[in-house]
């Protein structure tokens, strides 16, 4: 009884306690949507949106790492995702006749999507690390236009002969039984769709799992120390390209997870869906969750994922205001009376706390 | 005689690029931050110089003037509302507050003037000039562009260099905390820096509609992040350097379509801009910041 | 102090330009260990120039260091710090997001032995080494008087405090030289004379050798055992701070004529 007792204390001290709440968050939110639909009161439409959300939030938990923990402004996490995509599409359809499991698939194609979006990151990353500030951001922005560009251009086919590929053209000469995964600006399509909610969600798991127990580590240290001071990072014998370049490469590996989820939860999936904008529309969920903060980005990406869509009644009014309420969102974060008010309210909620020590500057 | 060709075009695509690169830059030297609305704003300089020249039947140098001021009132009043109350905040807030910009006039735009594409009317005549006995032909139209833009180039060196304003302007690009102390009101510089930046936005607006006749409320957007490439390209907060950026990019892309491949043009010109950032990591002409240890 | 050891550090004849203009020419020095030496001279004179050579942020012209006997011409930053040596800088440079702790734990950044999968998973020496670190980290701050203070922000400690954070974060990457860059700076008398009594100890217990740039004399002939003078980028003068303080050279150059 004791220790149970001592486990629970555990999980709410102060390092632990903004990890169980998101995990909390995401088992809740789970239980609450299966029995929603059990008893048949989720609309289809808001069904539809149950694989997505979990994408964006596995992305933009990334982008957190990268953004938050690690500082770098990144402006291509949706190129990650476009390579997770088309290479979880290509798996999947690839390996059909051999496992009929889609689950299995599934896995194989979240494992493969991944890793080749990992090794790209890593690519990508020695020399767009070399870079600061907006010049880093315009790159990586560059390099997912890039990504996209040439997804644009590739023609996959499968066949008895194993993979076929060719380039700005279809020339692709399937024998029998063969057939095109990805055709160019077409995209992928007649995907078998075996994205399921509940895969999404282990995800999730497994991404807050990573990303927690990286962020409070050794190279989280490390990845914040960069952040905060580079060259303070490398007199203590802190390696600064290698630790940005891990941020960057787990954060480029979780969105080609959540990008091999998304692009097998749609029979058809063209690469323009994976530009500059869907970049945008991560890093928004990451900045409004706030910086470094897992658990806000998590009830962000829901908050901004719904939003339009509980807006739906106010028709053709609903994107205007969802900018707006974007912009006002930033100008009252940054307001000094309102984030008075936040930290008053907060004081009084959280009786348990103790008072922090807060001294001045002299 | 070929390749001269699609180099004029490229320059006249490039020019467009450029001005638009020159609001960037301007805006990103003195404020300190991306406008990603900048592409929008341009947008709606489109749009009102369309309906200046189709419904109203207004000639198109005062058409050209009205979307001029328009974008202009539209770029200080945005200024004013979005950006002024976070001067202090991190440059992500702000660019998100950018980005949040950039959609309310996306979509503000398909609320009033539906989503629906308009095609903008010819406004110069279709001749061209003929060089090399017929073997060069250069449209009216690319040089009218090419003009225009060297001609803004030079109005606003000279406006930079030469006035008052302009060595305000400077200074708060410099150093915002030591022009306030010298009597400058950097408030009012960077309302007017917003207001030159959006106004030429709109002649970007019509020289870009009368090459592409397109409307569509997403028509900033491309030529947006082209010309924030451009500008970054030459090295941002340089005016010199998003005009050569901004000339570079447009050829490159010609180029590139002319001589590779139409599909992988975008992919060329952002795998230019990446070699260039390697090379050289402040871009073209930005100045390298050293920080002192 | 027997001149027939091998010294920690051994500077010859080290010069840097910028643009062609010489920042510091022709500087020797030798530091021996547990020994603390202060580097002086008037604003200006390229102290922090050769403390950024002596730690790789700028690579020499010309001359050469060599560290514990070895040469370090090919060594970069993290080398030198991996190598034993360790600095702190004028302008505090703390990583002023994190807590106290959180600063120290990152110098100890290379002692740690597990690995980025041994910390996803949390096996077993992931939480030996964490709470290996944490003693030893608050043994750290109990030295420098932090121990009160471990889990507050590092930008919000005081002045004072910040400029011992730093000589502790320093300290926590174990060096052999410990290089303090006008440690005293905007410290009153009373924290400046703690200071003095901190350093010796570090000195003492850590058994280190100490290179200082100071501004404050009471500070510098209090604890020094040898000293160098540095002015317009040269060496003035060299020797015990008695030397030093009858120098005709040294009162010239901060008194002026």
């Amino acid at each position: 009884m004791k220790t149970e007792n001592n486990f629970f204390k555990k999980l709410f001290a102060k390092n632990y306690r903004s990890r169980t709440i998101s995990f909390l968050i995401i088992i809740v939110g789970y239980i609450a949507v299966e029995a929603l639909m059990m008893s048949g009161n989720l609309s289809s439409m808001f069904q539809s949106l149950l694989v997505p959300v979990t994408c964006y939030i596995v992305a933009a938990i990334g982008l957190n790492l990268n953004v938050g923990v690690s500082g770098e402004l990144n402006l291509g996490q949706a190129g990650f995702m476009c390579i997770g995509a088309f290479s979880g599409v290509c798996v999947s359809g690839a390996l059909a006749p051999f496992i009929s499991n889609g689950i299995v698939r599934l896995l194989l194609a979240i494992i493969v999507g991944a890793a080749l979006a990992a090794l790209f990151g890593m690519i990508i990353g020695i020399p767009v690390l070399k870079l600061q500030g907006d010049y880093l951001a315009i790159v990586t922005l560059a390099f997912g236009e890039i990504i996209k560009s040439l997804i644009n251009n590739m023609y996959i086919g499968f066949d008895s002969e194993g993979f076929q590929f060719s380039f700005v053209e279809n020339k692709l000469h399937l024998g029998p039984g063969g057939k095109a995964l990805i055709s160019g600006p077409m995209g992928a399509t007649g995907t078998e769709r075996i994205s399921t909610f509940m895969i999404g969600v282990l995800l999730i798991l497994a991404a807050l799992f990573i990303v927690y127990n990286l962020m409070y580590s050794r190279s989280g240290r490390a990845i914040m120390a960069c952040r905060d001071n580079r060259i303070a990072a490398e007199s203590v014998g802190i390696h600064v390209a290698n630790t940005k370049m891990l941020a960057f490469v787990v954060s480029a590996s979780l969105a080609g997870a959540a990008g091999a989820l998304y692009g097998l939860n749609y029979s058809t999936l063209v690469p323009s869906k994976f530009g500059f904008n869907l970049s945008i529309l991560i890093l928004v969920y990451v900045v409004l969750g706030g910086l470094g903060n897992m658990t806000g980005t998590i009830i962000s990406t829901i908050v901004l994922v719904l939003l339009p869509e509980l807006l739906r009644g106010l028709a053709d009014y609903r994107m205007i205001i969802y900018a707006v309420i974007l912009i006002i969102t930033m100008i009252l974060t940054n307001n000094d009376t309102f984030k008075g008010w936040i930290a008053k309210l907060k004081n009084s909620l959280s009786f348990k706390k103790q008072p922090k020590e807060a001294e001045a500057h002299e | 005689m070929a390749f001269l060709s699609y180099l004029i075009n490229g320059l006249s695509l490039g020019s467009v690029y450029a001005i638009i690169a020159l609001g960037y830059t301007m805006v990103y030297g003195i404020a300190k931050m991306l406008n990603f609305a900048h592409g929008d704003i341009m947008m709606v300089g489109a749009y009102v110089a369309f309906f200046a020249l189709t419904s109203f039947g207004i000639p198109v140098i005062p058409s050209v003037l009205l979307s001029m001021l328009a974008t202009t009132v539209l770029g200080v009043v945005i200024e004013r509302l979005a950006y002024k109350p976070l001067r202090h905040a991190t440059s992500l807030s702000v660019l998100i507050t950018a980005i949040g910009v950039s959609y309310f006039l996306q979509n503000g735009a398909q609320l009033l003037w539906s989503s629906s594409t308009k095609v903008f009317p010819a406004i110069i005549s279709n001749g061209s000039v003929k060089l090399f006995g017929g073997e060069l032909q250069i449209s009216y139209l690319t040089l009218v562009t090419i003009v225009v833009c060297i001609a803004v180039m030079v109005c606003l060196t000279l406006f930079i260099n030469k006035t008052k304003t302009g060595m305000a302007m400077r200074a708060c690009s410099e150093d915002k905390g030591a022009a306030t102390l010298m009597g400058i009101n950097v408030n009012m510089i960077i309302s007017i820096t917003f207001a030159i930046g959006s106004g030429i936005a709109a002649i970007a607006a019509v020289l870009l509609c009368a090459t592409y006749p397109t409307l569509s409320p997403t028509l900033g957007s491309m030529p947006g992040i082209k010309a924030f490439t451009a500008a970054v390209f030459g090295g941002i907060g340089s005016i010199p350097g998003a005009f050569l950026g901004g000339l570079m990019l447009g050829v490159i892309e010609i180029l590139a379509k002319a001589y590779v491949s139409t599909q992988l043009s975008d992919a060329i010109v952002f795998a230019v801009l990446i070699i260039v950032l390697l090379i050289k990591p402040t871009g073209l002409l930005g100045r390298k910041l050293s920080e002192k240890v | 102090m027997s001149e027939n050891k091998t010294p920690v550090l051994e500077v010859i004849d080290l010069g840097i330009d910028f643009g062609g203009l010489t920042a510091v020419n022709d500087f020797s020095l030798k530091v021996f260990n547990e020994e603390i030496v202060g580097l002086i001279g008037p604003n200006g004179a390229g102290k922090t120039t050769v403390f950024n050579m002596l730690t790789k942020v700028y690579q020499p012209s010309r001359g050469s260091i060599k560290f514990l006997g070895q040469d370090t011409a090919k060594m970069t930053v993290v080398d030198m710090n991996k190598a034993g040596v360790a600095r702190t800088f004028q302008n505090i440079r703390l990583f002023s997001n994190l807590s106290v702790i959180d600063n120290v734990k990152i110098g100890m950044h290379n002692s740690i032995s597990y690995n980025n999968a041994d910390a996803i998973f949390r096996i077993k020496k992931f939480h030996d080494e964490e709470s290996r670190i944490q003693n030893e980290a608050m043994e750290l701050l109990k030295i420098f008087e932090l121990d009160d203070k471990a889990e507050i922000i590092a930008g919000n400690l005081p002045y004072g405090a910040q400029r011992r954070l730093e000589i502790a974060r320093a300290m926590a990457t174990k060096p052999k030289l410990l290089l303090l860059d006008e440690p005293a700076a905007g410290m009153n008398p009373q924290e400046t004379q703690e200071l003095m009594t901190m350093i010796r100890f570090v000195r003492d217990h850590f058994k280190i050798a100490v290179l200082l740039i100071e501004h404050d004399m009471k500070l510098v002939m209090g604890i020094c055992e040898r000293i160098t003078v540095l002015n317009y980028g040269m060496m003035l003068a060299e020797g015990t701070p008695e030397e030093i303080q009858a120098n005709p050279h040294v009162i010239k150059a901060y008194l002026g004529e």
